[in-house]
């Protein structure tokens, strides 16, 4: 078989039947790289919405959920309904040591402030805030560093700013780091200059000072903003949600059952749909793949079946002169394999164009709704592979079928 | 050479079947040049087909160079075509996108000869034929005596111990015709074993026996004084 696969009579017959074929080679040809297309054309785009997608969530812990205090509309324990919610500080130490399945969490505080460079101004949110955010929303910094454990301690007046903060308040290539910068008419000096990345979530903050600074500054006492709470990978954070939420009642004297005294946004859930989204498209992507691919190498099987039938007189006279019905199915089987295999390459050779077209058209830039869009190898191979296969199997059936003519019948067929 | 006795074969029409030999008796000599004759329905054609292994007898023996030829499968069957038999067809059945060449050389490739002494042997045959300026040439660029010639070269490539021709010379004209026939008796002479399947009475006078079959049964079997093609043209 390896000697018959080496032979170049083999190839010339292969070459001779297409090249007189010409027409049935170029459409089946078109079949099956259509389907390899169209195949890695999908998964391409596929991917590279995911990494988009993950492109914009890969600076947030997913698996989070923020809680800000509301007013309650249910009366309970001698309360009056429509009471302001307050959280403090202390509600987050007793949900990181009561709630189960907690890893972090971050008490936030947020205020709108004038903010003064020399004769430059504007208004911006000013976040109190601990080392820990950067761990639960990654910041990109440009330059300098982040609020780190020792300016808590000292109460410290430093900030780090947006960039958004830098191009208003900083002429052009003006090193910050450094630099005064006026918040509320106290001087603050900034440590570090941040990149703002592709998604807002929650309230804008442009500029973080150090939380115990925010707190003595305006006077806040104990009391937090909202919080930001981040569960361990392997618990639910629905279920986190619901914990903290319950305890946070009991801890205020709030109705069970009142679920207006807490407003909250669940970022794993909103995440988890996301996900599940993408993997449905996903799937959809391999199953009309694989299914064009399938109805590509049927074209192929069709346009056998009907040039053996067309062939059936030249069957019978190889047969006549000799050939045995081995001879002639592995003729055919080879042309099939051989057909899906070039067509199969070249579909691969031109996805791969499509790709890199996508790329150029989409992919560039910090938002582009592509990133990277691309298809492993392995699946290539694989799809190859199962092209492969399928054109054997599929080569088989013309193949039983020329041979299973009786030469005589073959040969009167005029 | 060649001995067939008590041969039946019938094809099922339908439910029924039609009874088409009905009992074959027949010896063929080495050297010999047997015309079988016979009016369409037969069994003239059925039984060519069967001495070409090309279908098989329902009861009878058939020995062909001493082999009982009998139950073989597809495989022995194809072996034994190519090694006994040499066909020559009506329509000469050329493998129209190959050219002159290769189709003398394409039962060779089938007895597994490497591809310098399929074009010697090929070669050879085309020029016995007279046909070799014509080596490159395809079938449609062909004339139509040209191309029988070219079938009896791929016939003879595979040296078979056995010719069969089909009515050799049906879609030929006369002239023609008579050229194809004057080869074929020079072939007898050399010593070939040459079987003609014909309808046409000058074609069957130049063979040397004559076998007439009628519905299934041979009617005469008769040696005849051989008319030479070459006298005719």
């Amino acid at each position: 078989m390896i000697k018959f696969l080496f032979d170049r009579d083999t190839w010339q017959e292969v070459y001779d039947s297409m090249s007189k074929n010409k027409l049935r080679t170029v459409i089946t040809m078109i079949g099956v790289w259509w389907g390899i297309l169209l195949l890695i054309g999908l998964l391409g785009a596929a991917r590279g919405m995911e990494n988009s997608f993950n492109r914009i969530f890969g600076d947030f812990a997913t698996n989070s959920v923020f809680i800000i205090g509301g007013t309650t509309s249910m009366p309970f324990k001698g309360f009056q309904e429509g009471k302001q919610v307050r959280l403090t500080l202390s509600d987050t130490e007793k949900i990181q040591n009561n709630v189960e399945g907690v890893e972090f969490v971050v008490p936030r505080n947020l205020t709108q402030s004038l903010v003064v460079r020399n004769l430059l101004s504007g208004t911006f949110g000013v976040a109190g805030d601990f080392p820990l955010l950067d761990q639960v929303q990654k910041k990109k910094l440009l330059h300098g560093r982040f609020i780190n454990q020792s300016d808590i301690d000292n109460r410290r007046k430093v900030a780090v700013i947006s960039e958004d903060v830098y191009k208003q308040l900083f002429e052009k290539d003006v090193n910050a780091i450094g630099e005064l910068i006026q918040i509320n008419s106290s001087n603050y000096m900034v440590v570090g200059v941040f990149d703002v990345g592709n998604i807002q979530l929650g309230p804008s903050d442009d500029i973080h000072i150090p939380f115990t600074t925010f707190q003595q500054t305006y006077n806040r006492g104990d009391r937090i903003g909202w919080m930001m709470i981040t569960g361990k990978p392997e618990f639910n954070i629905v279920q986190i949600e619901q914990d903290a939420k319950l305890m946070l009642k009991n801890i205020h004297k709030i109705h069970p059952e009142d679920d207006r005294a807490f407003r909250s946004f669940n970022l794993g859930q909103a995440f988890g749909r996301m996900t599940g989204f993408l993997i449905g498209m996903q799937f959809l992507t391999w199953f009309v793949g694989i299914a064009t691919l399938i109805a590509g190498v049927f074209a192929i099987g069709n346009i056998l079946l009907i040039t053996v039938k067309e062939r059936t007189k030249e069957i019978g006279v190889r047969r006549a002169l000799g050939a045995t019905p081995f001879e002639i199915k592995r003729q055919i089987v080879v042309e099939a394999v051989f057909l899906t295999l070039i067509a199969g390459l070249f579909g691969i050779l031109t996805g791969g164009w499509i790709l890199i077209a996508l790329d150029a058209a989409f992919g560039q830039g910090p938002d582009a709704t592509l990133v990277n869009a691309s298809v492993s190898i392995l699946v290539v191979f694989v799809a190859l592979l199962i092209l492969v296969a399928l054109g054997t199997l599929i080569g088989l059936i013309p193949a039983f079928k020329a041979t299973s003519i009786k030469p005589i019948e073959a040969l009167r067929e005029e | 050479m060649l001995k067939i006795s008590q041969l039946h074969k019938s094809y099922p029409i339908g439910d029924s079947s039609l009874h088409v030999l009905k009992g074959i008796d027949l010896n063929v000599e080495s050297g010999e040049m047997v015309a079988i004759m016979g009016s369409s329905g037969s069994g003239k054609s059925t039984l060519l087909n069967i001495i070409g292994i090309l279908d098989e007898a329902d009861s009878g023996e058939y020995t062909l160079d001493g082999v009982e030829i009998k139950n073989l499968n597809e495989k022995k069957a194809a072996i034994y075509r190519n090694k006994f038999l040499g066909f020559i067809f009506q329509s000469f059945n050329l493998i129209n996108y190959k050219n002159a060449l290769e189709n003398v050389a394409l039962p060779l490739y089938y007895q597994g000869l490497k591809r310098k002494e399929r074009q010697e042997k090929a070669k050879f045959h085309l020029k016995k034929v007279g046909l070799l300026d014509w080596a490159h040439h395809l079938p449609s660029e062909l004339s139509g005596g040209q191309k029988q010639r070219v079938a009896i070269a791929r016939a003879l490539a595979a040296e078979p111990k056995l010719l069969l021709a089909d009515e050799p010379t049906g879609a030929l004209d006369m002239g023609t015709s008579y050229e194809i026939m004057e080869f074929l008796q020079q072939l007898n002479d050399e010593g070939k074993t040459i079987l003609i399947v014909t309808h046409e009475e000058d074609i069957a006078k130049m063979c040397k026996r004559i076998v007439r079959l009628r519905d299934g049964v041979i009617m005469e079997d008769k040696k005849v004084k051989q008319v030479r093609a070459g006298q005719n043209v």
